[in-house]
């Protein structure tokens, strides 16, 4: 890509002198340029690193003494971007110059996805699997409160995730309106459990439908509109369902509504039977709340639930009708899928799983108001998805572990956390925009069935194309 | 099958009419497309002829005039008001210019899907996999190999359709809309980047499939080798009109066509 100047000196290129210098030119002009990028950067960055604001003497403070390794962080950063867009260049290049041949490096899927097909596929599989199992059975035991609250969390947004990935990642509409269905599962559990006193099993189905329904009617209007402006109609759609919610009366508008009980356990307190035993054979963390291990479980049964469906999904009639419209319209149409019926399906059963996911949320916070379903919420499922893999089941899985838990354990980044999100998300989008770990299509094996038939396959075989011989 | 009975159309063109503002891509085109015949639509760029096609398929909407399809059991079907996905349902199967397959999806998975009109599973077949969605799945996958297999694709069913070389992007089309079990095949272009020998094996693929399958194909082409070589019937036309119609030998020697095609003089 640098390149460099072709040599002017002429004469014969053998010395390693002579094209070493061009090299060097091309290098030092790269260096140059990603500097004024890493300037450029640092100067973007000046009013967040830089400038103070001192709330009490009502005057900016200017922190100089950060501007040296502010320069420093962003220029290395910039030659290091630099370093690797050129890396990733010269790699499709090589792969393109080998295409012909049988590359060992042709695998797209990149060391992630080898490494995870290799734990998913191999001998190791059904031990992994249960081990896996184990472990996320009994995480919740030995964890204090605040790390189980973590995992239920991380645990609700694999629900979201897995279910946008059904609208975005298999059907590709882009929904930025996701969380108005999250907020309508959410309410309709605190709403019939504050006013009517229904209890949470009830309103799980409940909040699902709600969402559903919801979804159906909304996707009845808007999917005629596709692309960029299907995904403004679903963000003006969300921020309505939060203006509404933020003014209704028996919403309790911006207050919210509390008290919202936990799910039950067959009328069972388990906390004042159960919890004392287990803590006194040490098998409970002596702060966490059986409670809360009880909803980690439940999230944990609706999480299997959805990756069962979703997967089973992917891989019906329904699924591949998905998979055509996010291909190739036209052609899907033209295939004889209806492309009304396709999207409304995916949107309708999309939002089914905020629903439900909203309904485990209200449960597990106990305290909900519209601003908990804000913009950024979709924002972050979204990322998810992205992240993670479009279309991609462990992906989304691995994607929302990422997000939801890295900003946790990265608090002491503080006032950086976002930044460094947007980072990754940057990052991530050039050096693998495919994601995590990317989707891959099932593997299928045929024998022909030739010998049984009227005798021409044989010949066939070797012969792929053997229908111009007749 | 040779007897392409004039009398007997699968395909019926009256007076069809398509206007973009105020450009009229079809001009009252009439034709009719024998039962079980190969027959192509040659003129000019700009002609209309993908524009015909759009209008069969129900992607446009034709200002005046009338499309019917008689898939063969008695039936009349106007197709001017059903939609793209009802076309193909009645048995109508494209292929398109600009080849349009499901890229990142595999092969069999590119047949698979337009097994999808001829299927029954619906929500709840596909949560619970019972038995008969079941079977109804195995089912069409054996098929779709099988056809893949019959006609050159069967080695590469894993593959992705976006890597497939160019000329088995076009076979892997005509093999999908294949898929959709028509009784009228349309081809748009499908020589349109091959070389001479993958022209000639389509020519013979195309042949095979309208023996086999017991189906009428209609083509748009512009290889004057393939037309001549596999058409039965042709249709030319020119600035959205019907010019000449007859047998290959006929076209090649109207004073009308070779002006179209040379221009005057």
């Amino acid at each position: 890509m640098t390149g460099g100047i072709p040599n002017a000196n002429g004469g014969v290129p053998k010395t390693p002198a002579k094209s070493l210098r061009p090299r060097l030119l091309g290098l030092g002009r790269g260096l140059l340029s990603s500097s004024f990028s890493g300037l450029w950067l640092a100067l973007v960055a000046f009013p967040i690193v830089i400038m103070r604001f001192d709330a009490t003497a009502r005057s900016i403070d200017f922190l100089w003494e950060r501007l040296p390794r502010l320069v420093a962080v962003c220029v290395a950063g910039a030659i290091a971007f630099r370093f690797l867009l050129r890396h990733k260049a010269m790699g499709a290049f090589r792969e393109r110059l080998s295409l012909g041949a049988s590359s060992p490096k042709g695998d797209p899927r990149g060391r992630l996805g080898r490494l995870y097909d290799g734990l998913s596929g191999g001998r190791a599989r059904i031990p992994l699997a249960i081990a896996l199992g184990l472990l996320l059975l009994c995480l919740p035991f030995r964890s204090n409160p605040y790390s189980v609250s973590i995992y239920t969390t991380a645990l609700i947004y694999i629900t979201l995730g897995l279910g946008l990935n059904i609208v975005v990642g298999v059907s590709g509409l882009l929904n930025l309106g996701y969380v108005a269905f999250y907020a309508i599962g959410a309410y309709t559990y605190a709403l019939l459990n504050t006013h009517f006193g229904l209890g949470f099993w009830v309103c799980l189905p409940l909040g699902a439908l709600a969402a559903t329904l919801l979804g159906f009617l909304l996707g009845l209007p808007i999917l005629r509109v596709s692309g960029d402006y299907l995904a403004i109609v679903t963000l003006g759609f969300a921020e309505i369902v939060r203006l509404v919610l933020d003014n209704l009366k028996f919403t309790n508008g911006p207050r919210g509504i509390p008290h919202i009980a936990h799910p039950g356990f067959f009328g069972l307190d388990l906390d004042k039977s159960v919890k004392p035993f287990l803590v006194g054979r040490g098998l409970l963390h002596p702060n966490t709340d059986l409670d809360q291990v009880l909803l980690y479980f439940i999230v944990l049964a609706v999480v299997a639930l959805t990756v069962v469906c979703v997967h089973r999904l992917e891989n019906s009639r329904l699924g591949r009708a998905w998979l055509a419209l996010r291909e190739d319209e036209v052609a899907c149409q033209a295939m004889g899928v209806s492309r009304w019926r396709a999207k409304l399906t995916a949107f309708t059963l999309g939002s089914t799983w905020a629903g439900l996911a909203g309904v485990i949320f209200a449960s597990q916070i106990t305290f909900i108001n519209p601003k908990s379903f804000s913009f950024m919420l979709s924002v972050i499922i979204l990322s998810i998805v992205v992240l993670g893999g479009m279309g991609s089941i462990p992906g989304v899985i691995l994607g929302a572990i990422v997000l939801i838990l890295a900003p946790e354990y990265l608090r002491f980044f503080d006032d950086y956390r976002m930044l460094l999100f947007g980072l990754i998300m940057v990052l991530m989008m050039v050096f693998r925009p495919e994601g995590i770990i990317k989707a891959t299509r099932k593997v299928r094996e045929y024998k022909r069935h030739a010998d049984g038939e009227s005798g021409e396959g044989a010949p066939e075989e070797g012969a792929p194309e053997g229908a111009p011989a007749r | 099958m040779s007897g392409m009975d004039a009398s007997d159309p699968v395909l019926v063109a009256v007076g069809v009419t398509v206007e973009f503002g105020g450009i009229r891509a079809l001009d009252g085109l009439s034709l009719e497309v024998g039962r079980g015949s190969i027959t192509a639509l040659i003129g000019p760029n700009g002609a209309g002829k993908t524009t015909f096609f759009n209008c069969l398929t129900g992607i446009y909407r034709p200002k005046s005039g009338d499309l019917f399809f008689l898939p063969g059991d008695g039936r009349t079907i106007p197709l001017t008001l059903l939609s793209p996905d009802r076309v193909t349902q009645q048995g109508i199967a494209r292929t398109f210019q600009n080849i349009r397959l499901f890229n990142n999806l595999t092969v069999l998975e590119n047949v698979l899907i337009a097994c999808h009109c001829r299927m029954k599973a619906g929500l709840l077949g596909a949560l619970l996999r019972d038995s008969r969605t079941m079977r109804e799945e195995r089912e069409m996958e054996e098929y779709s190999f099988a056809l893949l297999d019959r006609y050159g694709l069967g080695g590469q069913v894993n593959e992705l359709a976006k890597n497939l070389p160019y000329g088995e992007q076009r076979r892997l089309e005509i093999v999908r809309a294949l898929a959709t079990r028509p009784k009228l095949l349309l081809l748009d272009e499908p020589a349109a980047g091959l070389n001479d020998r993958e022209t000639e094996d389509l020519a013979g693929l195309i042949r095979l499939i309208r023996d086999e399958l017991e189906l009428s194909v209609l083509l748009i082409e512009h290889d004057m080798g393939l037309v001549m070589g596999v058409s039965e019937r042709i249709h030319v036309m020119d600035y959205g009109k019907p010019i000449a119609e007859g047998t290959p030998e006929e076209i090649q020697r109207d004073p009308e066509v070779i002006r179209a095609y040379l221009g005057e003089g």
